[in-house]
């Protein structure tokens, strides 16, 4: 059994990025990513992994650095926040397309304007019809666990598809956690060297990255839909093999407390461990609350959030980014989706909390509960919410 | 089949007959950046990775399924050819260390047009410059964008009429004088830094070599002319670029080591005229304005010559370690 330490997560990110053995990494420092920049600087700088660690110029260049990397066959990492997502955002299709395996570690954060450096999930948002695996984690030993998965998740032959992992901004990357580091030859035999379909070398010349027009550019990307949705068994096998492996069992949604939950809270990354609390403080006071975490975010796992939800009556979805002039945030859009053509859905009331690292606390969960269900006992319909936010 | 008559009897040893960039790719008539690629691809041989920007050679070289490329290339988008260079020389690197690939030199070799080079990839250029990769970058300069149309970039000539910076009742079309990013890359430290044009193919083939061998960055700025975008006869490509040299337009020097040299020698200048009479983009100038453009090829040539004559090579530099006391 792996020894438990307190480490900040944001360190361990990068502790397990080495735990993977990486060829290469480029980053460019940004809050608040930074802490994972800098001590994957660190480990290759003592010497810990042998790789070369390219401090580029910014981040649209670090991804596309990472993209040459990845082309020749090297295992490689990248990481940001904000606004260096949103630079990226040009080369992040094309990553995909090119079916370039990179790993990019995610410290999300609110999008200027106004500028602001805090946490919440519109960097990513943003950035969802490009084509990545999307996972999403809440605690320090998920960010450890799901950055080495990434790596065997990205590389299958299958899958050949750039994955992010999300951490939450300072909210998770700045706190000091329990975490269990997996050992390092058990995470050699999870994850073994990367085989690579095709690489960048003149013993076998190959073209990469062509022009392509209306004859074959649709087929370019119905490939790339099909390998993303295919990912979903491929992540669930890696989450089986984890299990198997270091103990810690994954799932595409996680479930608390849902089996008899009326109403159901559902979240993504760390809020999680609050709304837990309060789905507790709310069985206290009789109400059958429930919670579901969505930890696959792309490919949407549709048929295992149905499956979660159970016989939940009303669900309250906490969103964390906002689709302007849409249906609130997006991942009610998502739900609603999911749950358009069921028997009796449940209703679904969208709350957009904790913009810019505003704090939602379980007292607010709480109060969100109540709202909701004051209005779905009387009745009342209700799509979005700006939970909290004066004006 | 070779198109060059009694290949074998001239340059038997001075050009790899390999063809590097094949036929069949869809650039105009006339297309002197092709044939600079050509050219540079010959000077590099076998063991190269290209990574192109976005531009003409990407699109006329890589329709898909085709591919002119016998060489291993790879294109991501427009303004970062650099950084992919960057990034394919990290992997290679890396890998080698690790014997997980071949261990010999691989030279990755970024290319991009003025567009690429000069304006929208200059960032990730000097970026990865300044990190100081074993990797060359070319910039095949035409002058403006001519894929998208014959819009004006930075490398565009003071006076030249293009999409975006038309002649018109009160413009001479482009107005500001060409960003000179060779200079820019020396002022990089970068150990070599050339001007070439495939009107002089053993000049640009020889430099290229040169850079080959260099390890870390250099740079090489290839002077290439576009019949389409600059509205002159196709037949007059080579012409055009012999009396952009001739006319001390674009002079073919190298910087070795911060040492200036003048490759091709220009003994008898000839007017800019010549130059500018065989080219629409610059029918419309007036003589005055052909004058002014006559004086500022004089004063920058002048400046190129300052520096040939009295700059030496950074390491023949001598400095007294006390003058700081």
């Amino acid at each position: 059994m792996a020894k438990r330490v307190g480490m900040e997560v944001a360190i361990a990110a990068s502790e397990a990025v080495a735990l993977c053995n990486i060829d290469m990494a480029a980053v460019y420092p940004i809050t608040p990513q930074s802490h994972i920049a800098e001590h994957l600087s660190d480990i290759v700088a003592d010497g810990r992994i042998d790789a070369e660690f390219v401090t580029v110029e910014s981040e649209h260049s670090a991804i596309s650095c990472v993209a040459g990397a990845s082309a020749t066959g090297a295992r490689v990492y990248t990481a940001t926040s904000s606004q260096g997502l949103m630079l990226m955002h040009e080369i992040l299709p094309i990553v995909s397309a090119m079916r370039l395996p990179v790993v990019m570690g995610i410290a999300n954060r609110a999008v200027s304007g106004p500028l602001n450096i805090l946490n919440d999930h519109t960097d990513i948002m943003s950035q969802r019809d490009c084509g990545w695996v999307v996972l999403f984690v809440e605690n320090g030993q998920e960010a450890v666990d799901l950055t080495i998965q990434s790596f065997k998740i990205a590389e299958n032959k299958d899958v050949m598809l750039p994955t992010c992992v999300n951490i939450d901004g300072f909210q998770l990357t700045h706190m000091v956690e329990p975490v269990e580091f997996p050992d390092q030859k058990l995470v050699n035999k999870f994850l073994p060297p990367r085989k690579p379909y095709a690489t960048l070398h003149p013993d076998k010349p190959v073209t990469m990255g062509t022009f392509a027009m209306g004859d074959i550019f649709p087929e370019v990307m119905k490939a790339k839909d099909e390998a993303l949705k295919g990912a979903k068994k491929v992540v669930l096998d890696v989450f089986a093999e984890w299990k198997k492996m270091f103990g810690r069992e994954y799932k595409l949604v996680e479930t608390y407390k849902t089996e008899d939950a009326e109403c159901v809270f559902v979240t993504m990354g760390s809020m999680g461990e609050t709304a837990e609390v309060a789905v507790n403080e709310l069985r206290k006071a009789g109400v059958a609350a429930g919670l579901v975490k969505i930890r696959l975010w792309r490919p949407f796992p549709f048929e295992e959030f149905r499956a979660a939800i159970g016989k939940a009556k009303l669900l309250m979805v906490m969103d964390r980014a906002i689709v302007h002039g849409g249906m609130g945030g997006p991942v009610s859009v998502e739900i609603k989706s999911a749950l358009y053509g069921e028997k009796n859905p449940p209703a679904v009331h969208d709350y957009i909390m904790g913009l810019g690292g505003r704090d939602v606390a379980v007292d607010d969960f709480e109060a969100m509960a109540k709202k909701s269900l004051e209005a779905y006992r009387k009745g009342v319909e209700k799509d979005y919410e700006f939970y909290g936010v004066r004006g | 089949m070779s198109l060059i008559q009694n290949f074998d009897l001239y340059a038997p040893k001075l050009v790899d007959r390999k063809e590097y960039l094949c036929s069949g790719h869809r650039a105009c008539q006339g297309c002197g950046e092709v044939l600079g690629v050509r050219l540079v691809c010959k000077g590099l041989g076998d063991d190269v990775v290209i990574a192109n920007a976005t531009g003409c050679m990407e699109i006329v070289s890589s329709m898909y399924p085709f591919t002119a490329w016998e060489v291993p290339w790879i294109h991501v988008a427009f303004e970062n050819a650099a950084a992919v260079a960057s990034g394919v020389e990290a992997g290679l690197k890396a890998l080698r260390r690790k014997g997980k690939i071949a261990d010999r030199d691989v030279k990755v070799v970024g290319m991009a047009g003025d567009g690429g080079t000069m304006d929208i990839g200059l960032q990730a250029l000097s970026g990865a410059m300044e990190r100081g990769h074993d990797m060359m970058f070319v910039c095949f300069d035409n002058e403006a964008y001519m894929n998208t149309g014959i819009q004006r970039s930075s490398g565009t000539p003071m006076g030249a009429s293009t999409t975006t910076s038309p002649a018109g009742k009160v413009s001479m079309g482009q107005k500001t004088w060409k960003k000179n990013v060779a200079e820019i890359m020396v002022a990089h430290n970068v150990p070599y830094v050339a001007t070439v044009c495939p009107s002089y193919p053993l000049d640009l083939i020889r430099k290229v070599e040169k850079a080959k061998k260099v390890k870390g960055p250099s740079y090489i700025h290839c002077f290439t002319v576009c019949p389409t975008g600059w509205r002159s006869s196709s037949e007059l490509t080579i012409a055009l670029g012999r009396l952009a040299v001739e006319t001390l337009i674009f002079p073919l020097y190298e910087v070795e080591d911060g040492k200036y040299r003048i490759t091709v020698d220009v003994e008898n200048p000839r007017p800019v005229e010549d130059y500018l009479k065989h080219q629409g983009r610059f029918r419309h100038l007036t003589p005055d304005q052909t004058k002014m453009i006559q004086e500022r090829v004089y004063q920058e040539y002048n400046k190129l010559l300052d520096k040939v004559e009295n700059l030496q090579a950074w390491s023949d530099l001598k400095y007294d370690l006390g003058m700081l006391d």
